[in-house]
């Protein structure tokens, strides 16, 4: 893995420099969060996502235990979260991350592509296509489930309002929509006409197409908007911890979509060999089994299920999830599904 | 104006009671509705666990470390912005020369242009793409998702505030006791601390607190350019909407509750300034 020097920066420059604009800024600001840059205290910079704040807060501890364990000096892992599209943006305007762990790999494909700061090749220098975790897509449903969802085939039912955001504009509702294809794609065994048949009536079901996935749970849980939310099988777990186990059931599907939120190492922002290190650790310690433990505990599926707490495993109910790939990987769904003039503009446009 | 004591006293405001009485309710409706609801629906939220829920969320290392953060914007950029502006105002009020009426609309333009867009524009200019971005990263300095591009943005989005409270007041009250001080013989340092100072004084005190209560509470432009590093580049209303996607409603909530009450704290020194030089305030203040 981390094969990659020719992406690697200059060793280190002008460092007396920066010491003083560290200085600087440490002198009139923020006491102590910019600790003085001593030979052997290493900083890192985790620019993720929205919901894996508390993940990375106990997986941070978890490693900083670890690396010390292992001999060397102190690490310290600075996160920064936000929706997934924008940290990509930010890191391409040059936000200094270290490794970024993103909702989707087009987003980091994304900076590799605009910054060459990471290698086209990034996803293959980790195992399992560089996504530690994996999600799925899985039905959010009133408490009781009063309509009786059980399945995709439910959600075209004429009396079942869907809420999904708009797959234009929302990478999260892509994968919504793969997963309603995916699972037409097995009960009709390829029929493409009866396929499209049903992700138009599918559609025809949603009220309302949110711009994002955190506009569209609010439409649903908050404002009381529609039967069923499509979601994130860790987001629906987190909105329901937020709003009480009795407000809403989660229902898992026979058929989704296996969702992979992937890593990688920003090597155009790495500034020493002791920092490069650290982050690739960073990142290859998230497929520990203590590490994979915890991402269980947080409501993602994780690989390694060695160290899991059962209760953790139980909630996760096994279902067939379609990979990205078996649809011939997101180059070609973009264009082909989600582009100008692609399917889901003519399903639309027949409506 | 003394001569509108010479006209005899009539009551102008003619409408029968019910007429007020309507129009008084209709706005403290709308005050209700507006103001207060939501502003009760914040602090409900982050008491619905209980105040000690409250206040132990705003121990949270990085929520102390967002007000830290935020109170320091606004020691830099209000100084900045109160010199910035009164040097403004004073060449638009004191010195004739073509392109005022330009200047003027300039100063205006933070208020017309989307901080977004301003952030956007920051993030363009020095962002990691750009050739000065570039140069700024070979030379290992941060500028943008870094302390001096929230300051420059929060600057931006706040610069008018005192200048538009001066310039009115300025122009008002023209150069005649300027040009006295100087004819005798005053220098220009003395002139100003002792002849314009105290003139504009509760007008430069007024834009202070606004642009102040404003600085605190920017979001759109600082979000742009802050990178949501955590305990490092959140300001407050970047952490209440950070913790509001997490879930954390507790915690957002109380931290928008500070921040409201920083704007009351901000408000309250305002009417106090009102209620207490009203008479100063009238004399030097026409709206």
């Amino acid at each position: 893995m981390f094969r990659n020097d020719q992406y690697r920066r200059q060793p280190q420059r002008g460092v007396s420099r920066r010491n003083v604009l560290a200085a600087l800024a440490a002198g009139v600001t923020l006491a102590g969060s910019l600790p003085a840059a001593a030979q052997d205290a290493v900083e890192i910079l985790n620019v993720s996502y929205d919901p894996t704040r508390e993940f990375y807060r106990d997986y941070n501890a978890l490693f900083a235990e670890w690396w010390s364990a292992q001999g060397h000096g102190p690490v310290t892992v600075r996160q920064s979260h936000g929706g997934s599209g924008g940290q990509a943006r930010a890191v391409i305007d040059g936000l200094d991350a270290s490794v970024v762990t993103l909702a989707l790999a087009a987003d980091i494909s994304a900076i590799a592509e605009r910054t060459g700061r990471i290698p086209e090749d990034w996803q293959s220098r980790l195992p399992h296509n560089a996504a530690p975790y994996t999600s799925t897509i899985v039905f959010l449903v009133r408490e009781g489930n009063p309509k009786g969802i059980a399945d995709w085939g439910d959600l075209a039912r004429d009396d079942v309002e869907v809420i999904t955001p708009n797959p234009k504009t929302s990478g999260g509702a892509r994968w919504n929509f793969m997963a309603a294809w995916a699972w037409a794609q097995v009960e009709f065994a390829g029929d493409e006409a009866k396929m499209r048949a049903y992700v138009s009536e599918l559609y025809l079901n949603v009220p309302v197409l949110d711009t994002g996935a955190r506009g569209a749970t609010n439409t649903f849980a908050q404002r009381g908007i529609g039967d069923v939310l499509l979601a994130w099988e860790n987001e629906a777990f987190l909105a329901l911890a937020e709003q009480g186990e009795d407000a809403f059931d989660i229902i898992v599907p026979s058929v989704s979509m296996l969702a992979e939120p992937p890593v990688a190492l920003v090597d155009g922002n790495i500034r020493s060999d002791a920092q490069r290190v650290a982050a690739e650790a960073f990142l290859e310690h998230l497929y520990s089994p203590e590490a994979q433990a915890l991402a269980l505990k947080h409501y993602y599926r994780a690989w390694d299920t060695s160290a899991a707490a059962p209760e953790d495993l139980a909630r996760l109910p096994d279902l067939r999830r379609l990979t990205i790939d078996d649809f011939g990987g997101w180059n070609q769904v973009q264009p082909a599904f989600f582009g100008d003039g692609g399917l889901f503009d003519q399903i639309y446009s027949e409506q | 104006m003394p001569d509108v004591i010479l006209v005899p006293h009539r009551d102008v405001t003619t409408e029968p009671r019910l007429v007020r009485g309507l129009l008084v309710g209709v706005v403290l409706l709308l005050i209700g509705i507006l103001l207060f609801a939501p502003l009760a629906a914040v602090f409900a939220s982050a008491l619905s666990e209980g105040l000690r829920a409250s206040l132990e969320s705003l121990t949270l290392p990085e929520v102390r470390s967002a007000i830290r953060l935020t109170l320091m914007v606004a020691a830099i950029v209000v100084p900045l912005n109160a010199v910035l502006g009164i040097a403004a105002a004073w060449a638009i009020a004191k010195f004739d020369f073509r392109g005022k009426a330009v200047l003027i609309t300039l100063i205006d333009l933070p208020f017309s242009v989307s901080p977004v867009v301003a952030g956007l524009s920051l993030v363009l200019l020095a962002g990691a793409q750009s050739s000065l971005g570039a140069w700024f990263a070979a030379h290992d300095i941060r500028i943008v998702f870094a302390l001096p591009a929230i300051v420059l943005a929060t600057l931006f989005v706040t610069f008018p505030f005192v200048a538009r409270e001066l310039i009115p007041i300025m122009i008002e009250q023209g150069r005649a006791e300027e040009e006295a001080a100087l004819t005798l013989g005053a220098s220009g340092w003395r002139t100003f601390r002792t002849v314009t100072l105290p003139n504009i004084r509760w007008a430069l005190l007024y834009g202070v607190l606004l642009c102040n209560a404003r600085a605190m509470g920017e979001f759109g432009a600082v979000a742009v350019v802050s990178g949501k590093i955590r305990g490092e580049t959140t300001t407050m209303p970047i952490m209440v909407e950070m913790l509001y996607n997490e879930y954390l409603s507790v915690a957002a909530f109380s931290l928008a509750g500070v921040l409201a009450l920083l704007a009351l704290v901000t408000l309250t020194l305002k009417s106090l300034l009102e209620w207490r030089h009203a008479d100063v305030l009238a004399a030097t203040r026409r709206h």
